[in-house]
């Protein structure tokens, strides 16, 4: 069985084998001729589009790519232009970005780290892809950004709700144009104050993973600060789909208002079961018991039905805005797909816009120029009025929306009504808050 | 060579030349071109490839040989990837400490997690097994990332912060994972004509260790050992009732097996330095299953063709989207396109798991030895249409061999 002799053809062929093995690392010290990662060097430029498909945000990651693939459109000249016409910077012309035809790549994130860092890589990699931009959630959004920050492209965050994605997972690659868990808490606290007066009793009910925690420290904060009362905090794992024996405690905790920090089909499912409890009928300590959810979205709206009338929640952006950004994007949308966009799409959408455009400023593709083009730049026009994306933590400032769960929705999109813009004043912060800080932004990438 | 038999070796000089050309292999079409859409030779990809067939190779140690299904293998794997940035956090970013670091920790995590399941059998083992990578994951995502005791941080993952001690890091090393200077990132792109080959640091240290492995795997399945091993899957009553304690070498088989996980779990920390906890939820332990039964159970390089396989249809066919196939059925007339792009449409894009659906079932069908057994039958076509030609039946029976 075993031969154990020497050959003269064996010595060869395991020379030969050990030579190649040794020769091979040497390849690698060629250094790559590009200025910068994938330089678009044809008569296109290739974007790439990283939403999640399949998994729990599945129809929150296809509207964003209907948006995403609207921006395109727009970029490239077709359709009617929706938001570029309304735009306050005018450097987009509409033949693509640098005179460049707009190409663009999708992948899948399932809404894991590791599948959407495997499709962002896939894209970078193998598509060439200059920008990735999408997702639906934090922990996404946080592995992507790292991986653009490694890998030298641009990443424009989608829906990303944590504190730490602009916080103490701040990227110099990485941009984000959603509010953030503080904003909503900033925003949601007066209108809570006016409504339920100041001397009341929360309850949390928080999903056990990042975004559930900043989302509840920055809630018990700015209700705390107006003179709330935290009863008590609870976790509950983001797998559940039965509440019910988290709710049931409730009620006897001496609590007067519910606050579920969840999101998606978490949220969905605790909404339901706190109203089939029929909390929203008790009266505790004297006055009428309420349900806050910090962060709502269409879709979450369009699942809970009938539960979320008259709830109360923050979001980032809603299709019934009046301003003329919204409303040439909506009538666009609208136009081609038959239903208002979603908050998530919205911002995939002018996060894209927002690109292009400082691409078409700095003159370049190079991420080092773009991220300086994009930094402190201030703009009109893409909804929520005057916007600022501050340069210290690449964080986006504008007025954040207070909505309520429509009591008598006129259609199936009807379901959220504006309570108030809060103006943008409100929910700014210092970029060393100390829900923000131990981050670093680093310098810029761009792969050479 | 290296105390194989004649067939053994030529089997890793196959897999050896598999895995060094594999950039010019998995690169077939030429950039550009319609077909492009199917190349495969991406640094990503291919260190995909091989990670995952080293975790499919270790699984099949377990499986393959002894039968014991284990459904929580993930969670060596996710073990081996903290263990890996820990050492990144802490250490340097060179990648040796923190693959030999991954091998160690996730061989005693699963010492610990065998010796428990191993008391039983069956379809119990892989509750066992199942219900402790389950706890792992659930460890992992939200009770060991709280803000005072932050192992794992949860859903966002692991990764290396800037100011992380880093105490063996030199002024001058490379800030992402290198293997002494030469960073796992470095691509060295050979364009041949319309052609375009990647040549990827990270892909050949991951290929090197799989062809390690690989020959491991071949000395264990030929060893006494490996035979004890295939005894217990043929019947391990019998086996204990001749006198024999089968369960130290259960046990051994466990631990190598959840060591080669490690390995695997260790290397994709450092192709790409954050580790998640989704890497170890069931669904990533029911995919290596899967790699394995796809591939050929018990075969050694089934395993490794199933998870090409897999990871292949998992990262190619989810890309492709209604664009593109627009693109390539545009020579058709516009409504018959439309139809076309309708019919497919279900297949592709987020489609993926069910055109990998349909495969599976039709290979675990049709071809129960997985891959390597609709091989061998192609192999055995070929070579009756050959014979066939120069000499007929003899007429009389033959032994089979």
């Amino acid at each position: 069985m075993t031969n154990k002799s020497v050959t003269r053809r064996g010595v060869l062929k395991s020379g030969a084998v050990a030579g190649t093995g040794l020769a091979l690392p040497t390849i690698f010290t060629a250094s790559s001729a590009a200025a910068y990662t994938n330089e678009p060097t044809g008569s296109s430029v290739v974007l790439g589009f990283n939403v999640p498909q399949t998994g729990p945000y599945a129809e929150e990651g296809n509207d964003e790519l209907l948006a995403q693939q609207l921006a395109v459109e727009h970029l490239n000249g077709e359709g009617d232009g929706g938001c570029m016409n309304t735009f306050s910077s005018k450097a987009l012309k509409g033949n693509g970005i640098l005179g460049k035809k707009v190409e663009f790549v999708t992948g899948d994130t399932q809404t894991k780290s590791d599948a959407a860092r495997a499709s962002a890589k896939s894209m970078i990699e193998k598509d060439g892809a200059i920008m990735i931009n999408g997702g639906s959630s934090s922990g996404v959004a946080v592995a992507v950004q790292g991986l653009c920050q490694e890998a030298g492209v641009i990443f424009m965050a989608g829906l990303t709700h944590a504190n730490d994605t602009t916080g103490k997972d701040k990227k110099a690659n990485g941009f984000r144009h959603f509010f953030n868990a503080y904003m909503s808490g900033a925003a949601l606290a007066p209108v809570l104050a006016a409504e339920m007066g100041k001397e009341r009793r929360a309850y949390h009910l928080t999903a056990d993973y990042n975004w559930g925690w900043t989302q509840e420290e920055s809630i018990v904060a700015s209700t705390e600060a107006l003179g709330w009362e935290t009863v008590n905090t609870v976790k509950t794992p983001l797998a559940s789909t039965d509440f019910s024996s988290y709710i049931a405690p409730v009620l006897n905790s001496g609590a007067d208002v519910l606050v579920l920090n969840h999101y998606g089909g978490n949220m969905v499912n605790s909404l339901t079961n706190a109203i089939q409890f029929g909390l929203l009928d008790k009266v505790a300590n004297g006055k009428d018991f309420k349900i806050v959810v910090p962060l709502y979205s269409e879709l979450m709206a369009a699942g809970a039905g009938e539960n979320i009338k008259g709830v109360l929640g923050s979001m980032n952006w809603n299709w019934q805005l009046q301003d003329e950004g919204t409303k040439a994007f909506v009538k666009s949308f609208g136009e081609k797909y038959g239903k208002p966009p979603s908050n998530s799409a919205q911002t995939c959408y002018a996060q894209t816009l927002l690109y292009a455009d400082a691409v078409e400023r700095a003159g370049t593709f190079n991420p080092c120029g773009v991220a300086e083009a994009l930094e402190d730049f201030e703009f009109d026009g893409l909804g929520n009025g005057p916007t600022w994306y501050r340069g210290a933590d690449h964080q986006c400032f504008k007025d954040v929306l207070v909505v309520r769960g429509n009591e008598n929705p006129t259609n199936a999109y009807d379901t959220l009504e504006i309570v108030e813009i809060t103006p943008r004043a409100q929910v700014e912060y210092d970029p060393e808050h100390p829900m923000f800080a131990g981050g670093e932004l680093g310098k810029c990438n761009s792969g050479a | 060579m290296l105390g194989l038999n004649k067939k053994d070796t030529s089997l890793l000089i196959v897999v050896a030349l598999l895995t060094m050309l594999a950039p010019f292999i998995l690169n077939p079409f030429p950039e550009g071109s319609a077909m492009a859409q199917f190349n495969a030779g991406y640094p990503d990809l291919m260190q995909r490839f091989v990670i995952f067939g080293i975790f499919a190779i270790g699984f099949n140690i377990l499986f393959g040989l002894t039968g014991y299904l284990s459904f929580g293998h993930a969670a060596f794997l996710g073990v081996g990837s903290y263990s890996a940035v820990w050492m990144f956090k802490l250490l340097s970013y060179n990648v040796v400490p923190a693959i030999a670091l991954s091998v160690v920790v996730a061989g005693l995590f699963s010492l610990l997690i065998g010796f428990v399941s191993l008391r039983r059998s069956g379809i119990y083992f892989s509750i066992l097994t199942l219900a402790f990578a389950q706890m792992s994951f659930a460890l992992a995502y939200s009770v060991l990332s709280n803000p005072k005791f932050n192992l794992t941080n949860g859903e966002t993952g692991l990764q290396v912060y800037a100011d992380d001690p880093q105490i063996l890091q030199g002024a001058n090393a490379p800030d992402l994972p290198h293997l002494f200077g030469l960073p796992m990132r470095s691509t060295y792109t050979m364009d041949l004509g319309a052609w375009s080959f990647d040549f990827n640091a990270g892909y050949y240290l991951c290929a090197v260790v799989l062809m390690v492995v690989f020959y491991l795997a071949i000395r264990i399945f030929r060893s006494p050992f490996g035979m004890m091993l295939r005894a217990v899957k043929s019947n391990q009553q019998r086996m204990n009732y001749t006198g024999l304690n089968s369960k130290p070498y259960m046990l051994a088989a466990f631990v190598i097996s959840g060591m080669y996980a490690g390995l695997a779990g260790g290397l994709m920390a450092a192709m790409d330095p954050l580790a998640g906890a989704e890497r170890m939820q069931w669904t990533a332990s029911g995919e290596v299953v899967l790699m394995t039964i796809l591939g050929g159970t018990g075969t050694l390089i089934g395993p490794v063709l199933g998870a090409g396989f897999i990871k292949y249809f998992e990262n190619i066919f989810s890309k492709i989207n209604d664009n593109v196939l627009h693109s390539w059925f545009s020579f058709l007339p516009d409504g018959l396109e439309d139809a076309v792009v309708f019919v497919i449409h279900p297949f592709i894009g987020k489609g993926w798991h069910l055109t990998l659906g349909i495969l599976f079932m039709l290979v675990v069908i049709y071809l129960p030895g997985g891959l390597v057994e609709g091989g061998q039958r192609l192999r055995g076509w070929f070579r009756r249409k050959k014979k066939g030609a120069d000499d007929a039946p003899s007429g009389k029976t033959e032994p089979a061999e």
